[in-house]
């Protein structure tokens, strides 16, 4: 147990220091969401700094950063300017859409990449093999953006998919069942895109760490008691390679939140890319801050996940 | 081992190619790359005939004049009557070869009409042209923001693994931070931070150490490991009692034993650059029009109209392809080198 309180802690730790390190960058931000107002001869200069005042921007870093804390234990993070509300509603209906679209990702790429990984390293040097890390290689060297264009391209061209947005238009007044239907239609492009271009890194890992274990002492010993070769590979091989993979589990979220954040933009998902992207522009300060946490935190937690199960799977780790 | 070393040639004359057609850029391209044919936008790629309409064989390969199909205004059609030849060594826009000599001769070019081998854009801009020039950009991008993170890493991680204590402790922390945030999230962070509208050679720096300054982290940990079992060897331990100082220790036996994971990490580094150069130009935060870069090049499919008609403007981000392609094999190969040099040992 200490082992995962302290897992924990270190988690808390990370987010404070990202939370920090996202202030400091803003620190060194020159200008702000109301500077472009300056340009605007309606608003005097009076306005302007009482705006400031009002939203605290003329504070200094510091005391923005308790004041930031402070928010942050009311649920609020920040104000949007460009909204004019806290950030946390704001975020928490972007971040449940990332989230759906990741998760979703993040399972259909383990499932398609375990047994493959396994097979292929169970059939080393074999064609199934052979075909399984040549299509890895390919897939490895088509850039994230060239597939998701591509694949996007397919679906406008054929019309097979929708070619973006979450739901249909009147999505609103149609029974259940049919809503869930629509979404899951609009959920197959994007979720294509991170599954497959995730594959060959969770590929080449699976099949590095099988493919190592079957070669162990204590796996031939097994083989030479006459167990059956399915339950060899996927009960001892397996069991013994989990550990590097389970830490690669935790950190294939973080890479699939990375690459949604690009694949959002592209098929016009509603998540937290294109929100974020907006903020960017509008240089809403909070809303960009909570943002890049939000993701961090999305991130520590897999990687705290990956630890737990670390701790199930492993009982070096238990007894430590 | 031999055929380690044989691969790892190829594949670095391989990458000196690609790189080489992409810096000599100008003259490889047979128009300006910001030159607009306003009359022809989104003109779809020529083939290269040496047939024509009367089925006459042409010893100079050429191309047909393109005109608008009567009744819209982006479909084309060959005109065969008119065939434009290619020429060689033709004088054309004026340009500067690696970027300072000034030139006019191009590869190849037409006299009788315009050639576009992979089409216009919507400015009736050569995409082949931008291609080739974008590709200056996002290259040199890639390049110098891995020199940057390569940098960084190399002394922050030397540093922490030779001194270890408080040194090692507080590099390794922040190297945890940086590689828990996901960067993607993180490079837009900062970029979110620095001015939107700014001129294209203060974008591309900006971009270049944004990115640069985030991917420290993963080379500093693995230079630190290196540095850490470095300085416990022997000749190093006798190269202290002889009296000689740290700088003297880092330079002459540390770091030459990290060549080769910087190497490996070079070659995984650069690609992965140039993709985040393209990530951001392409959402419009890195390098701006009407300065080509393979990520402004594709951000035009952004537009529906654009991704459902015109299947060439998908091309820059194919042309990203081989030189993942060169990188990628080069990493795993400098890899499977160091592996089987470990095992030599």
């Amino acid at each position: 147990m200490r082992y995962l309180a302290r897992r924990f802690l270190h988690a808390v730790l990370l987010l404070g220091g990202a939370s920090v390190l996202a202030f400091l960058f803003t620190a060194l931000a020159p200008g702000n969401y109301f500077d472009e107002m300056r340009l605007n001869p309606q608003i005097s200069s009076e306005t302007l700094a009482a705006l400031k005042a009002h939203y605290d921007l003329d504070k200094p870093l510091g005391v923005r950063y308790a004041m930031w804390l402070k928010s942050l234990a009311r649920g609020e993070m920040g104000y949007s300017f460009a909204y004019n509300a806290p950030v946390a509603p704001l975020l928490a209906v972007r971040a449940r859409n990332t989230l759906l679209l990741t998760l979703t990702s993040t399972l259909l790429a383990w499932c398609i990449a375990l047994p493959l990984g396994v097979w292929s390293a169970e059939q080393s040097g074999r064609w199934v093999d052979r075909v399984v890390t040549g299509a890895s290689a390919i897939l490895l060297v088509i850039p994230d953006i060239a597939l998701a264009l591509g694949l996007l391209m397919i679906a406008v061209k054929t019309r097979w998919l929708p070619a973006g947005g979450m739901v249909s238009v009147g999505n609103e007044g149609l029974p259940f069942a049919a809503r869930i239907a629509d979404l899951a239609r609009h959920m197959v492009l994007p979720v294509a895109i991170l599954a497959l271009g995730a594959q060959p890194i969770l590929v080449r890992h699976v099949r590095a760490a099988v493919a190592e274990a079957l070669e162990e002492g204590f796996v031939r010993a097994a083989e030479a008691h006459g167990i059956p070769r399915r339950r060899l590979v996927w009960k001892y091989a397996l069991r013994a390679a989990a550990n590097p993979l389970i830490s690669l589990f935790g950190f294939s979220i973080g890479a699939l939140l990375s690459g949604s954040l690009l694949v959002e933009v592209i098929t016009s998902w509603p998540g937290l890319g294109p929100f974020l992207l907006e903020a960017i522009l509008a240089r809403d300060l909070y809303v960009v801050i909570g943002g890049v946490l939000l993701s961090t935190v999305f991130l520590v937690a897999g990687n705290f996940i990956a630890d737990v199960l670390l701790f199930w799977a492993d009982p070096r780790i238990r007894t430590e | 081992m031999k055929i380690a070393s044989r691969k790892r040639h190829a594949l670095v004359l391989f990458l000196i190619f690609l790189h080489g057609v992409v810096i000599a850029g100008g003259f490889v391209a047979p128009y300006d790359p910001i030159q607009q044919e306003r009359e022809k936008p989104y003109a779809p790629p020529t083939a290269i005939h040496f047939f024509d309409a009367q089925g006459r064989f042409h010893l100079r390969p050429f191309v047909f004049s393109q005109r608008v199909k009567e009744g819209s205004f982006d479909q084309y059609e060959d005109d065969t009557a008119v065939r434009v030849p290619v020429k060689f060594f033709v004088s054309g826009a004026p340009y500067r070869l690696f970027g300072f000599l000034p030139a006019r001769l191009h590869l190849f070019g037409a006299k009788e009409g315009t050639i576009h081998l992979l089409g216009t854009d919507g400015y009736g801009r050569d995409l082949f042209s931008r291609i080739l020039y974008g590709g200056q950009i996002s290259l040199l991008a890639g390049l110098l923001a891995a020199s940057v993170s390569l940098l960084i890493g190399t002394i922050v991680g030397g540093a922490a693994g030779y001194w270890g204590g408080w040194t090692d402790s507080i590099a390794m922390r922040a190297a945890e931070l940086c590689l828990a945030l996901p960067w993607l999230y993180l490079l837009f962070g900062v970029r979110a931070f620095l001015p939107l509208l700014v001129s294209p050679v203060k974008a591309f720096l900006i971009v270049v150490i944004a990115i640069g300054a985030l991917g420290w982290a993963r080379p500093a940990r693995l230079v630190r490991g290196v540095a850490l079992s470095a300085k416990e060897r022997d000749f190093v331990r006798v190269a202290r009692g002889f009296g000689a100082s740290n700088a003297y220790i880092l330079r002459r036996h540390i770091f030459p034993q990290t060549k080769s994971v910087v190497l490996t990490q070079a070659a995984i580094l650069v690609p992965q650059f140039i993709l985040a150069e393209v990530t951001l130009s392409f959402l419009g935060l890195g390098i701006p029009e009407p300065a080509p870069s393979w990520g402004n090049l594709l951000s035009s499919l952004q537009q529906y109209s654009v991704l459902s008609s015109y299947w060439w403007m998908y091309l820059p981000a194919a042309a990203m392809v081989p030189f993942f392609l060169g990188y990628l094999a080069l990493a795993s190969a400098l890899q499977e080198g160091s592996r089987a040099a470990k095992i030599d040992l």
